[in-house]
C-alpha cells in the first residue's frame, strides 16, 4: 500500500505548528498505525530528519498513551480500539490521511503529535483514590459487593484515560473521564467515605484545568476505545449535586 | 451561601441552570401552544380574543409572564455565554474534524439553533406582543346566540373601559363579547408570505433545538436510566420535536392559505 500523510509537526509548545506532507510507500495492510509511522520514521533518521513525535507504550490497547487523531477523529475511524490497535487495512491504497494531535487547552502540544496529559493525573491526585491503610490486603470476599456493582463499576474502570473524550468533544470537555473515575469507586463501598469530597475535589480541578463544559453531545463515549457510558456523566451530576447539597 | 454561588461558578452548576431553565421554557412552550390553538376555531377569533384578554390582565399571570421574559433572556444570554466559555476550552481547532461520526449535528449546534429561536422571538414579539400592547388594534364585536351556539361578528367603533366587555341580552339569548382584536391582527400580519416563511424556518430551528436539549436537560440533571432513557428520547423527538414544532408552524400556514 502506499499512503499519504498530513501530519502535524510542531517543534515545541511555543513554536507554530503546520500540517506537513509525507508519503509512506511499502505499508503493509498488517501494520499497525503506530507501526507505519516507525517505518516513516525510519526513513526520516536515514534521511538525517528529525522524525515524528507521538506517544505510544504498550502497543496492545490497554495503556492509553496512544493519542492521534486521523482523519477528524480521535483513534481513527474504527469504534472500540486505540491507535496502536487501528490497522491499515482499515485505509485503502493511496488515501491521503490526516493525523493531527488532541486539541484542548488542556493538554498543550509538547512536540508534533504528542501532547501533555498531565492534567488527567492531578484530576485524578485530587481526588480518584480511596485512602486505605498500608499492610496487608484484607481478604477480597469480606467485603460483600453484589454482582450488578460489581460489574458496572468494572465498565467504568475500564477508562484508560487517553483523553479520546476530551479531543472529540467540540468543547475539549473532561466530563466523560472524570466521570469513570468518580463513578468506578462511588459504585463500591470502598469508595464511600470519600465520595463526597472527592466529587468537589475532582470537579474542581477539572475546572481549574480548563476543560470545556459538557454539552451532551454524546461525541465522547461514541469515541471511547473502551466504550465508556454516558451514564457515568450523568451519575457525576447527581454525586456532585448531593455532595453540594449534603457535603461540607 | 458561599457555596451556592462555588457549585453555580462550575461547569456542572452552570449546565444545570441551562438545564432547568430549558425544561421551564419547555413547560411555557405547551401553555402557549394550548393558548394559541384557538385562532384555528371558526369563531371569528372570539375564544381566542378572550383567552388574550386573560393572558394580559390576570395578575399571577403576569407575574409569571415577567418571571418568563427573565428566564427567556437568561437561557439565551448564559446559554451565549457558555458556547464562548467552551471555544476558549480548545484554542486550536482541528485541521480535519468529523463531526457527524460521532454526534447528532443539532447537539453541536445548539448555540447558533438558540440565536435563530431568539432572532424569531424578537420579531415575534414585535408582531404581537407589542401591536397589542402598544399598536392601535381594533376593536371587534361578538354575538354569540346561546340556544344555538351561532357567532357572528361585525367591528366595533364605540370606546369601551379596559380590553374587554362582556354582557347577555336575556330577551334574544345573546351573549355580546366587545373585545380587543388581537385575531386580526394574527390574520392580517400571515398574509405575507415571507413572514410565514421566516415563522417556519423558525420553527423548524425550535424542533432541532429541543430535539437535542429536552433530553440533554435530563442528561444534566442526572436523570439517566435505562428504564426511562427511551421515554425522554421519545417524549423529546416526538413531542418537542415534531408535534409542538409543526402546531405551531401551522398556524401561520393556516392563515396565508386562508386568505
Amino acid at each position: 500500500m502506499k499512503i499519504n500523510l498530513k501530519v502535524w509537526r510542531q517543534k515545541n509548545n511555543k513554536a507554530k505548528g503546520e500540517l506537513k506532507d509525507y508519503k509512506v510507500d511499502h505499508v503493509s495492510p498488517d501494520m499497525s498505525f503506530l507501526e507505519m509511522f516507525d517505518v516513516l520514521n525510519e526513513d526520516l533518521i536515514t534521511k538525517g530528519d528529525d522524525p515524528i513525535a507521538f506517544d505510544h507504550d504498550c502497543r496492545e490497547g490497554i495503556c492509553g498513551s496512544c493519542s492521534m487523531h486521523i482523519n477528524g477523529r480521535p483513534h481513527g475511524p474504527l469504534a472500540g480500539v486505540t491507535t496502536c490497535q487501528l490497522h491499515m487495512r482499515s485505509f485503502k491504497d493511496g488515501d491521503t490521511i490526516v493525523v493531527e494531535p488532541w486539541r484542548a487547552g488542556a493538554f498543550p502540544v509538547t512536540k508534533d503529535l504528542s501532547v501533555d496529559r498531565t492534567a488527567f493525573d492531578r484530576i485524578i491526585a485530587a481526588g480518584g483514590f480511596i485512602s486505605v491503610n498500608t499492610g496487608n490486603a484484607q481478604d477480597a470476599n469480606n467485603l460483600p459487593i453484589g454482582k450488578e456493582a460489581a460489574d458496572e463499576a468494572f465498565m467504568s474502570a475500564a477508562c484508560i484515560g487517553c483523553g479520546a473524550c476530551v479531543a472529540a468533544c467540540k468543547n475539549a470537555s473532561a466530563m466523560l473521564f472524570v466521570s469513570a473515575k468518580v463513578s468506578q469507586l462511588a459504585l463500591l463501598p470502598q469508595g464511600q467515605p470519600e465520595a463526597k469530597m472527592r466529587v468537589m475535589a475532582m470537579v474542581n480541578q477539572m475546572d481549574a484545568e480548563g476543560f470545556g463544559s459538557c454539552t451532551n453531545t454524546g461525541a465522547c463515549s461514541a469515541e471511547c476505545p473502551k466504550g465508556i457510558d454516558l451514564s457515568n456523566i450523568a451519575r457525576m451530576n447527581r454525586e456532585f449535586f448531593s455532595a453540594n447539597l449534603t457535603g461540607k | 451561601m458561599n457555596w451556592i454561588s462555588t457549585f453555580l461558578k462550575s461547569s456542572i452548576g452552570k449546565k444545570l441552570l441551562m438545564g432547568l431553565t430549558g425544561l421551564f421554557l419547555c413547560t411555557f412552550l405547551i401553555v402557549h401552544l394550548t393558548g394559541n390553538l384557538q385562532l384555528l376555531k371558526h369563531d371569528g377569533g372570539l375564544a381566542f380574543n378572550t383567552y388574550a384578554v386573560f393572558m394580559t390582565t390576570n395578575p399571577l399571570i403576569k407575574f409569571v409572564s415577567y418571571g418568563l421574559y427573565a428566564i427567556i433572556l437568561f437561557h439565551a444570554f448564559w446559554g451565549l455565554y457558555l458556547v464562548m466559555e467552551n471555544k476558549k476550552a480548545r484554542p486550536v481547532q482541528y485541521a480535519a474534524y468529523n463531526g457527524n461520526a460521532n454526534s447528532n449535528w443539532s447537539s453541536r449546534w445548539m448555540g447558533v439553533l438558540g440565536t435563530i429561536i431568539l432572532a424569531f422571538l424578537i420579531l415575534h414579539m414585535w408582531n404581537f406582543w407589542a401591536q397589542y400592547k402598544f399598536g392601535t388594534v381594533p376593536y371587534t364585536q361578538y354575538e354569540r346566540n346561546l340556544a344555538t351556539g351561532e357567532v357572528t361578528f361585525s367591528p366595533f367603533t364605540g370606546e369601551i373601559a379596559g380590553k374587554m366587555e362582556k354582557f347577555i341580552d336575556n330577551q334574544s339569548g345573546i351573549e355580546v363579547t366587545i373585545v380587543k382584536d388581537l385575531y386580526i391582527v394574527v390574520a392580517d400580519g400571515f398574509k405575507a408570505w415571507w413572514l410565514v416563511i421566516i415563522y417556519v424556518i423558525s420553527m423548524a430551528a425550535l424542533s432541532f433545538h429541543l430535539v437535542h436539549g429536552f433530553s440533554s436537560a435530563f442528561q444534566t440533571l442526572g436523570v439517566n436510566h435505562k428504564k426511562y432513557n427511551a421515554l425522554i428520547k421519545n417524549i423529546g423527538v416526538g413531542v418537542f420535536g415534531i408535534i409542538i414544532p409543526i402546531l405551531f408552524a401551522i398556524m401561520p400556514i393556516y392563515f396565508l392559505l386562508l386568505n
